[in-house]
């Protein structure tokens, strides 16, 4: 077998992406008005605990079936037309962001159980060499994220708390701490 | 249900940069102090939106006739292919691209740099790789500007590229360079990568791509993570 390809090295968003990458459509996962659809907002904190205005928030998500419109999910056709699955918002100057979404279903785990359902985000900013990956769970599914196999291995219930979206009026409140006494669980995936 | 699945390879410190970097201030207050929690890839990691043809205007991909005039600088063709680390072509996926302006100086309200803007340049530019993962650029060479990381500091000449792949685990954000630039050795963004894998954050000069009287051309192939050779056994997806 030859040797793999060396891969591309990430570098930082810097702080002018906003030039290219924000979207109109960016903050709908589902079209506004979809039944059922909420808010997922928070403000993004660093080391300091000073918002940050320049980062980029992605997220990736399961329909609320829990499946995927990609060749690669091996389960079939998905039945949600107008579920994109995606968001990309940049923060604001107050360092908030905000996207409108439903909530996804739960996965199977290979051993045939249910996770908990959750929400895949990428961190990007002027600062980090590289995205930081987490995840938002549901502050409202307290039996299924008590039994999840991931929240299950992290070590102890201040990190599971970083990553459990509490319910707001607009949907569900979740602040990433990309450093500090409440520093955010990121995942190397 | 039980769902056999074959995850992405996982990159090591060899291949990218640290989030902590000395030389780079802003990493201070912005990298993660606790290490990285490992994540065996599930249905979310080895899916990923797979965006093409609909974000993409008919000038997307032309970055110096987007306004009524041309921009001023040096035109440049800038193409290469998107591939995984096994060499095979990802089609079919989105390539977004955002730079400064021939003076060095971004159409973005906080840039302060006292460069002047171009009324016929935006910087931003939009494509979709073929069939067989190719992309093509036409736009203007990026200029150097100054920034305030360190006295007398200058970024090398560059182009940010965004891309999807076609899973949450290839997702990338990077910047192209160019060959020879005489700025790289101060600048800690370029630095911060592993001197062996700098090189390919550099484009190639193309000769061959170059259109006489018209245009020079360089050459940057992207590298996305490419599969494991076997499903992962990792209990949790």
């Amino acid at each position: 077998m030859t040797e793999p390809l060396g891969v591309t090295p990430s570098q930082t968003v810097g702080p002018f992406y906003a030039i290219g990458l924000p979207w109109e459509d960016g903050p709908y996962v589902v079209p506004a008005g979809t039944p059922g659809s909420f808010e997922v907002h928070g403000t993004v904190y660093d080391g300091a605990g000073e918002a940050v205005p320049d980062a980029l928030i992605e997220t990736w998500q399961a329909d609320p079936d829990g499946r995927f419109a990609h060749p690669d999910d091996p389960r079939g056709a998905v039945k949600w037309d107008a579920f994109r699955g995606f968001a990309r918002v940049p923060t604001t100057p107050e360092g908030t962001y905000a996207f409108r979404t439903v909530r996804p279903g739960r996965l199977p785990s290979a051993s045939g159980e249910l996770q908990a359902p959750y929400i895949a985000v990428s961190v990007f900013a002027r600062g980090l060499l590289n995205r930081v990956v987490t995840r938002i769970y549901f502050g409202d599914e307290a039996e299924a994220n008590a039994a999840d196999p991931v929240l299950r291995s992290l070590a102890g219930d201040a990190e599971r708390a970083t990553l459990v979206a509490a319910p707001s009026d607009r949907g569900y409140r979740f602040d990433v701490h990309v450093q500090g006494d409440h520093e955010t669980v990121f995942f190397s995936i | 249900m039980s769902i056999p699945l074959i995850g992405y390879r996982r990159e090591g410190p060899e291949d990218q940069p640290p989030l902590d970097y000395a030389g780079y201030g802003s990493t201070a207050l912005r990298h993660p102090k606790r290490p990285l929690v490992p994540l065996p890839h599930g249905l979310t990691e080895i899916t990923g939106p797979m965006f093409g043809h609909e974000k993409v205007g008919e000038l997307d991909h032309d970055l110096t006739r987007q306004h009524a005039g041309e921009p001023i600088g040096e035109r440049i063709i800038v193409h290469g292919r998107v591939l995984d680390s096994d060499g095979r072509a990802v089609p079919d996926t989105l390539v977004e691209i955002w730079q400064a302006n021939s003076a060095g100086r971004y159409a973005h309200e906080r840039d302060q740099h006292p460069a002047p803007l171009d009324p016929n340049f935006t910087g931003a530019g939009r494509c979709v790789t073929d069939s067989e993962g190719r992309y093509e650029y036409v736009t203007i060479k990026p200029g150097a500007y100054p920034w305030r990381n360190h006295p007398n500091a200058w970024r090398s000449q560059h182009i940010h590229l965004s891309l999807f792949g076609r899973a949450f685990s290839q997702r990338i954000v990077t910047q192209m360079y160019f060959p020879g630039d005489p700025l790289f050795y101060q600048d800690p963004i370029y630095l911060a990568v592993p001197e062996s894998a700098r090189h390919r954050m550099v484009s190639m000069f193309d000769l061959d791509r170059t259109e006489p009287e018209w245009a020079l051309a360089y050459r940057f192939d992207i590298v996305l993570r490419g599969r494991e050779q076997t499903p992962t056994e990792d209990p949790h997806d």
